[in-house]
């Protein structure tokens, strides 16, 4: 057994990296905030170059034939870098909407409950939906998750992407997780009361420790979710990885006191996104549920 | 990343489960947990078959007398053994876990040949002289003084929270040598044997009612200087080195145990009718999830361990804050299955709840693994 990330996966995960640190930085995120443009048509067709749509497409049909595990090492990336747009269906959508592999269609889901749709606006198709159906807008929290309030068309059936949508949406939280406890400890170690970083603190202290404990145990929650597949785990996976990117969004503004609960600060697009994605595809109070019936099931 | 194991891996846990199959059913019966003696009785009968079996030290090094396994043939020994429902470690744990290991790595051969067979062989038992009563957390504030006299040390001072000391044969003994060096640097790890004139051990009466540690007083204990393991003074780096191994793959067993758990309160609430509260149920879920990652996480740090030779870094740390805490919501979940059931001492689930509540404390509290973690994994400042 060796479940640690091959050369190859590892190589993945700092190509994906470098694209989205050159591509879509600081900069181009605040940027797009301001503008609140949601989807970059330029940055999804590279995306689509780079082979995050068609990732798990074998290669006859124009794809990159990989699978699951490097899928999630690359949405955990895109996560991280808070890259905006229906990521996760456009990639469920390689090879059945035309374009979406490429990354000239976007491609958004009803993949959250109740009547709202997100990037309706900026979509070409609605995965499993014959027409983009009409909408109206809805200010939304997330500056960068346009949403639309929409009257569901009958016969959309998305039951079959829910267990991956439900990973790779999980994938982007422990990204997202995993980030913010980045930010949390840099901020930690340069900002000074009382005379010495507050880092030193060990409430601080104890706050980072915890965001970690989270995002360690969601990351390899996903991480064994996509290597086996397993309709459980995946849920699993989101329930935990949801927790972590939610509560570690909000550990991290807390460190950051007052300058987390500014605008200025990118604390808030990530809390925001994290409310967003435990919306999306499974919740957990669905997840919970899976998992209670799978436990029962199991204790026979 | 991959979970499938090798067929070499595979061939090792069928002949360990055909074993087990065979040497379970052999067993005496199970002494009741307040029979000391009994316990260990049993404990070492049952280290003697895994010894005879081929099957003692597995994690240890083949020069130490062990196995030289890999960590992954560590951690299926463990999840088949625990799965089987065979003995824990029990009685022996400080012997196998890490006072052995501690022995194997940095004692001299003379050392090694006298105190690792009888560990492996299950002829003797060690426990854990560190703590102190006014050192715990802050173990390096001993204050247990070996003087030196002749080719003897003579130690006087006393030792709290020692687990199974009312059946150990030896003692891995944290002294101080060097009363006006810094703290860190006057202390040395000593193999003492209990037997010694000058030792008492009064049992302690844990909050579950039973006696599983005691206090341990010396007064003027001999105990010869060729029992020193690591130079004199330099006992505070091998104490790290059996820290490590102590934080190692000691809670490996209990997920799997922790897992089996969980079903039977499954089942039990499925029976009591306390599944349909979908609060209730859904906690289980959750709990179900967390679980299931606890398990892939200890898969994560065993393929890292083996990646990277060996000794368990602080991934124990992360691991063990999970896990201990997860391990009393388990619990009061038991208890919210069974209502007012909970109140009797009758229900084992109850036992359960009771040691549980230990997991945050012993080897390490919740805020000592979180300063590890915040400070050697995430580089935070040590605090003033
Ligand atoms: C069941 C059990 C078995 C044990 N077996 C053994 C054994 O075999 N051998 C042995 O040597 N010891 C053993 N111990 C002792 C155990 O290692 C200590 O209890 C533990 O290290 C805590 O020390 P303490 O009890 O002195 O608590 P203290 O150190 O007094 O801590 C009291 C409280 O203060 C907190 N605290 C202390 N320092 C800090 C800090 N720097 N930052 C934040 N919070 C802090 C602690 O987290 C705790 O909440 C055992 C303990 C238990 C419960």
């Amino acid at each position: 057994m060796d479940f640690q990330p091959t050369q190859d996966q590892r190589d993945l995960r700092s190509g994906v990296r470098a694209l989205l640190e050159g591509r879509y930085g600081r900069r181009e995120l605040r940027a797009a905030v301001e503008a609140g443009a949601a989807v970059d048509r330029g940055l999804w067709r590279e995306l689509g170059e780079a082979g995050l749509f068609a990732l798990r497409l074998a290669e006859s049909e124009g794809g990159v034939g990989l699978a699951l595990p490097e899928a999630v090492i690359a949405f955990e990336e895109a996560g991280r870098a808070l890259v905006p747009g229906p990521l996760v269906a456009t990639h469920l959508a390689a090879g059945v909407v035309p374009g979406a592999a490429a990354g000239t269609a976007v491609v958004t889901a009803f993949d959250l409950g109740g009547d709202l749709v997100a990037y309706l606006g900026e979509a070409d198709a609605v995965l499993g939906a014959a027409a983009l159906p009409e909408g109206e807008p809805v200010r939304a929290v997330d500056p960068l998750t346009p949403l639309h309030r929409v009257v569901r068309p009958d016969g959309v059936h998305l039951d079959a992407y829910v267990p991956q949508g439900a990973l790779l949406t999980a994938a982007l939280q422990v990204g997202s997780a995993l980030r913010t406890l980045e930010l949390a400890v840099r901020y930690a170690g340069e900002r000074e009361q009382f005379g010495q970083p507050v880092g030193a603190f060990q409430a601080v202290k104890h706050l980072c420790a915890q965001m970690l404990v989270r995002a360690e145990v969601a990351r390899t929650a996903v991480y064994a979710a996509a290597v086996t597949g397993d309709r459980g785990e995946a849920a699993g996976a989101k329930l935990l990885a949801d927790g972590a990117a939610v509560r570690n969004a909000r550990d991290c503004l807390q460190v950051h006191g007052g300058m987390g609960f500014t605008w200025e600060a990118d604390v808030h697009l990530h809390l925001k996104r994290a409310w967003v994605r435990a919306e999306q595809w499974r919740t957990a109070a669905e997840a919970e549920e899976l998992l209670a019936e799978e436990l029962l099931d199991s204790a026979g | 990343m991959d979970l499938t194991y090798t067929d070499e891996e595979q061939d090792f846990r069928a002949r360990l489960r055909a074993w087990l199959l065979k040497a379970l059913p052999e067993l005496p019966a199970r002494p009741s947990p307040d029979d000391w003696p009994g316990r260990r009785a049993y404990d070492l009968g049952w280290q003697r078959r895994l010894y005879e079996a081929g099957y003692a030290g597995l994690h240890w090094p083949v020069d130490a007398g062990g196995r030289g396994a890999t960590p992954t043939q560590h951690l299926i020994f463990l999840e088949e053994t625990e799965r089987a429902g065979a003995p824990y470690v029990g009685a022996n744990f400080v012997g196998l876990l890490h006072a052995g290991p501690t022995v194997a790595a940095e004692g001299t051969a003379e050392q090694r040949a006298r105190w690792l067979p009888p560990v492996l062989r299950g002829e003797e038992v060690w426990c854990q002289g560190f703590s102190e009563p006014d050192a715990g957390s802050d173990l390096a504030a001993l204050r247990t003084r070996a003087v030196r006299d002749g080719d003897d040390y003579v130690i006087s001072g006393s030792k709290i929270w020692t687990s199974h000391a009312e059946v150990a044969d030896w003692c891995e003994l944290l002294v101080r040598t060097d009363p006006g060096a810094p703290k860190h640097r006057g202390i040395s790890w000593l193999a003492m044997p209990m037997d010694a004139p000058g030792v008492t051990v009064r049992p302690l009466r844990t909050l579950a009612g039973s006696t599983e540690f005691a206090e341990v007083f010396l007064d003027e204990v001999r105990v010869p200087v060729a029992n020193r393991v690591g130079a004199e003074n330099d006992g505070w780096r091998v104490t790290m080195v059996t820290l490590s191994f102590e934080r190692g793959t000691a809670f490996v067993g209990e997920v799997v145990a922790c897992r089996r758990t969980l079903r039977e309160l499954a089942r039990t609430a499925k029976a009591n009718g306390r599944w349909d509260d979908p609060v209730l149920r859904r906690r289980l879920g959750r709990l179900h999830g967390e679980f299931g990652a606890l398990w892939r996480l200890t898969q994560w740090n065993v393929s890292e361990s083996e990646r990277s030779g060996g000794v368990p870094g602080v991934g124990g740390s992360v691991f063990k804050l999970a896990y201990s805490h997860a391990r009393q919501d388990l619990y009061d979940v038991a208890a919210e299955v069974l209502g007012a059931s909970a109140l009797s001492l009758d229900e084992e689930w109850v036992q359960g709840r009771l040691s549980g509540l230990s997991y945050t404390i012993a080897a390490g509290t919740s805020q000592i693994q979180r300063n590890i973690v915040a400070e050697r994994i995430l580089g935070l400042p040590k605090g003033r």
